[in-house]
């Protein structure tokens, strides 16, 4: 299996401040990748320097094989690469059914497309004409979600979808993001929940102090309880 | 669940209300009813032409967080562009025949619109596109950019005040019985109307129109979805300072004189009814104007003395009641 | 020197000798400069080196854009011209109108500034825009206080008007005269409140300031309220703006909307204090005095250029006497981008 994306050495300033300091990680074709990392560790960070909505100052990031890294922010979503944002980014004054539209950049909206998705995120249809901003919480990332695979993507950036949600709609979640993976879209997840994540991860990597301190297969890692404790301990036990 | 969630919430209507409101607070105050009618008719055009003014101006700042203090060199320039086009004309503006008025005014309106415009891709490019982001230095270079603009105003057209008779068939009024209408004024009205509604029309019923919702919004989550919001904005800003070039003309034609100050003392006006509509908001800023036209001509007659300051007292009245003005605009 | 100068040094040899230089211009500025033109001049370089340097406080050191400045030296000046026109030209006449118009300031600019400093920077600037254009038209509406238009022109105490004649004979050629006290007062005024000011930036105080300035979400963080810090810049500074307005007032013995509230006079100041070097108080001094100087003698020498100029298209009317501005304008421009740290930064060697 390849890499749909590589990040090597990328370093990342925010005004004086040093956040990313050489991050190295894959995330290969056709999986779903877990970013892992207690607060602050840069994993957001590491999405919008993938983004273009921070530039990174050193580092290369390689998506299908070309690097993007000094590349504008949509022409990076040009590429076919969605994004969630942890503050999910709805447009609170548009319709549910504008959101969506706008996010359709190629024309009106694929029918079919949207039924799949109505199927996983049933409130979108029925808020269809509600302006976004009356939505719940769990409904705006629902949207928040279906605005960034809308059109197909080779690529999904989705920072900390379960942020907030009650443990049944984190279930839903978890049934939502099962469907999508049938399809041929890559997914780079950012997750505290270690449950959640653990649940759908093939592979993960684990960040701290804007670094990359761990990278391997999810079940290897859900199995070694040690290792675990050692590069999550924190951030679980500060969380649960 | 109720149907009631299903609702779809309209706009909120209490400051629509407001006009009306103001008038019919002035019906009585005011001796006479040809009077009032005569007030009413006059705010609404003052109102429309700032409304034209100001549009751009407001939906620059909500697309881009971008204020730009030379907006009112827009306006004088378009205002000095149509009497270098109209003085020459003198002849057709003069004559008593419709036609020949709209062949001198037409043709001065879109050379004032398109050097406005073009100024505005000029000032977007090389003033304000460094200054992105930070405030201190856009309001101090935009201030710059005013002082520049004014002075070369001085250069080409002189310093003096410049006369400018509207044309033949748009002096005098309608009249109904003992009530007067400036037939200028209806034309005003009509304009702002037009202007308004076209562009209500390509805000919530096109796709340029929603991206432009969008970004007012949250612009990063727009170039997110893939789009280049900057596009846009330069679009915005160029069709803004056409739309303060066609005010600035408007302005001139109202009070047939040009001077290189009339920008920055419509400025003062604009500012207040940006700030009372709500910084970002288009509707915001039409209403607020309308309010700032009206209550202009009201206490003019009735206090003329404090006229000037009343629409301070209204922003500060709004902005107590309000603090993010009539129509706050949702930012990330 | 180290306590007058707040331990604040120019930093540059250059600076130090312009700077000392215009020092000494002006404490001597009877004596080396005689004539009513340039002791005129000189009396408003002090004035303006005071108004700057406390725009600069708002501007340079917390980062506030404000429009309202000229509305307190307005205050001040017209605090001398109403009290003097009033209660007559007594000592304790004019004591009686500057305190109420320092009094006034302060109020006005405390409410301003808790009222508007918590918004942003551009709102702010827009706010105080409009409340600077409301009172410049209400001291032209009601003219039974403020004489409208035309304004006030009123009299002195007996001691600063210019027929008095302090010394019998002539002091190094020069008729010590009311003038010549009022000049000093001016420049003595100006000195001491320049010196206060430059130990304002240099306190604590000063410091959180730019620190707000910098960073106000860490500033916030570590602790210091900002509004509240902001809101007390504010004051000071409107505080000294009326002071000048106060000194400028007592050397013209007129007041009038163009002389202090004008928006043409605010623009002059954030020209002064652009092209001078925003934060560095020194930048007031350079700028304020190269500004005033080419307002009153650069025209004669454009009209040179623009006379010898003659016959060539546009060329005139671009160095025509009147068009000063235009060069500053663009020179403003230019400074923002490329020096943010105008004269003084660029002399003192910064990047
Ligand atoms: N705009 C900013 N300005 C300055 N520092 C920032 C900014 N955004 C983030 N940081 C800093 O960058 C570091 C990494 O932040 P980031 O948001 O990437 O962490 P995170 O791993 O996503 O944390 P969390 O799990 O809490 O979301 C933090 O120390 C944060 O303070
Ligand atoms: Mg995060």
């Amino acid at each position: 299996m390849s890499n749909l994306l590589a990040l090597a050495g990328v370093n990342t300033h925010i005004g004086h401040y040093h956040i990313l300091q050489g991050v190295d990680f894959v995330v290969p074709h056709g999986g779903l990748t877990v970013l892992l990392g207690r607060n602050g560790a840069g994993k957001t960070t590491c999405l919008r320097t993938i983004m273009g909505l921070w530039q990174a100052s050193a580092g290369r990031i390689e998506f299908d094989g070309t690097d993007i890294a000094r590349r504008s922010t949509p022409a990076v979503a040009q590429l076919g690469i969605g994004y969630v944002p942890e503050s999910m980014g709805i447009f609170t004054g548009l319709t549910v059914s504008e959101n969506l539209t706008l996010a359709a950049r190629d024309g009106p909206l694929d029918e079919r497309r949207l039924d799949w998705m109505f199927r996983f995120f049933p409130a979108l249809k029925k808020f269809w004409h509600l302006p976004a901003g009356h939505l719940s919480g769990g409904q705006k990332q629902m949207l928040a979600i279906a605005r960034a695979i809308i059109e197909p993507k080779k690529l999904l950036l989705v920072d900390e979808p379960t942020k907030g949600l009650a443990p049944a709609i984190i279930a839903h979640m978890v049934d939502a993001f099962r469907e999508l993976k049938r399809t041929d879209t890559t997914i780079l997840l950012v997750e505290q929940n270690f449950h959640f994540a653990r649940t759908l991860g093939d592979t993960v990597a684990v960040m701290d102090s804007g670094r990359i301190v761990h990278s391997g297969s999810m079940n290897d890692l859900a199995d070694d309880e040690a290792q675990q404790q050692k590069l999550l301990g924190l951030s679980l036990d500060a969380h649960q | 669940m109720s149907d009631d969630a299903l609702r779809v919430p309209g706009i909120d209507k209490i400051p629509l209300a407001l006009i009306p409101a103001i008038a019919l607070v002035a019906l009585p105050l005011i001796p006479s009813l040809p009077t009032w009618v005569t007030l009413t008719v006059a705010g609404l055009a003052m109102g429309m032409m700032i409304f034209i003014m100001a549009s751009g101006l407001t939906l620059v700042f909500g697309l881009m967080d971008v204020m730009n203090f030379a907006h009112g060199a827009f306006i004088t320039i378009g205002a000095f562009v149509a009497t270098s086009v109209l003085i020459p004309l003198a002849g057709w503006t003069q004559a008593d025949s419709l036609w020949l008025n709209l062949g001198a005014i037409i043709p001065a309106i879109l050379a004032a619109m398109a050097v406005a415009g073009a100024l505005g891709l000029v000032f977007e490019r090389v003033i304000i596109m460094p200054v992105y982001g930070q405030h201190l230095k856009q309001i101090l270079i935009t201030m710059g950019g005013l002082i520049v603009a004014e002075q070369s105003i001085h250069v080409i057209w002189g310093p003096d005040i410049i006369p400018l008779p509207k044309p033949a068939t748009l002096r005098g009024s309608f009249i109904f019985g003992d009530i007067a209408i400036e037939k200028y004024r209806v034309v005003a009205v009509i304009v702002g109307l037009a202007v308004f509604a076209a562009m209500f029309l390509l805000l919530n019923r096109t796709r340029i129109g929603l991206l432009i919702r969008a970004g007012v919004e949250d612009s990063e989550m727009v170039e997110s979805l893939g789009y280049r919001i900057r596009r846009v904005f330069v679009g915005v800003f160029v069709a803004g300072s056409a739309l303060a070039g066609l005010g600035g003309v408007m302005w001139a034609l109202y009070q047939e004189t040009v001077s290189s100050a009339m920008g920055m003392q419509v400025m003062i006006l604009i500012f207040i009814v940006i700030i009372i509509g709500g910084l970002g908001s288009v509707g915001g800023c039409f209403i607020g104007a309308l309010l700032v036209g009206l209550v202009a001509n009201y206490v003019g007659f009735l206090a003329p003395k404090i006229a000037l300051g009343s629409n301070i007292l209204l922003m500060v009245l709004i902005l107590l009641w309000r603090p993010q003005g009539l129509y706050p605009v949702a930012k990330r | 020197m180290q306590r007058l100068l707040s331990g604040d040094y120019p930093r540059s040899r250059v600076l130090g000798i312009v700077l000392v230089l215009i020092l000494a211009g002006l404490a001597l500025a009877p004596f080396v400069f005689p004539g009513t033109r340039s002791l005129n001049v000189a009396a408003k370089i002090c004035v303006f080196i005071l108004l700057v340097a406390s725009y600069d406080l708002l501007l340079g050191y917390t980062g506030i854009v404000s429009f309202a400045h000229t509305m307190f030296f307005g205050l001040g000046a017209y605090g001398i011209g109403i009290a003097a026109t009033r209660l007559g030209p007594t000592w304790s006449g004019l004591a009686v109108g500057s305190l109420a118009a320092l009094a006034l300031s302060a109020l006005l600019s405390l409410a301003i500034g808790l009222l508007s400093l918590r918004v942003k920077t551009i709102f702010f600037a827009m706010i105080t825009l409009a409340v600077a254009s409301f009172f410049a038209i209400l001291a032209s509406q009601l003219s039974w206080l403020t004489g409208g238009e035309d304004g006030l022109t009123y009299k002195l105490p007996e001691l600063l008007l210019p027929g008095t004649k302090l010394l019998e004979a002539p002091l190094l050629g020069v008729v010590i005269s009311g003038r010549i006290v009022s000049y000093y007062i001016v420049f003595a005024g100006a000195l001491c409140l320049f010196l206060a000011l430059l130990r304002v930036v240099n306190s604590p105080f000063g410091r959180v300031l730019q620190a707000i300035r910098e960073n106000d979400f860490r500033a916030e963080a570590i602790g210091y309220r900002s509004v509240v810090y902001r809101s007390a810049a504010n004051c000071l500074s409107a505080l000294a703006a009326t002071a000048a307005g106060i000194l400028y007032a007592v050397w013209l013995r007129y007041v009038g909307p163009d002389t202090t509230l004008s928006l043409d006079i605010m623009i002059d100041i954030l020209l002064m204090v652009v092209i001078g070097g925003m934060g560095t108080l020194y930048g007031a001094v350079i700028g304020a005095t190269l500004f005033v100087i080419a307002q009153n003698y650069l025209q004669d020498l454009m009209k040179l250029a623009s006379d010898a100029a003659a016959g060539i298209p546009l060329l005139p009317s671009l160095v025509h006497p009147d068009r000063w501005l235009l060069w500053l304008g663009i020179l403003f421009v230019l400074s923002v981008y490329h020096f943010p740290a105008g004269i003084v930064g660029r002399l003192r060697g910064n990047k």
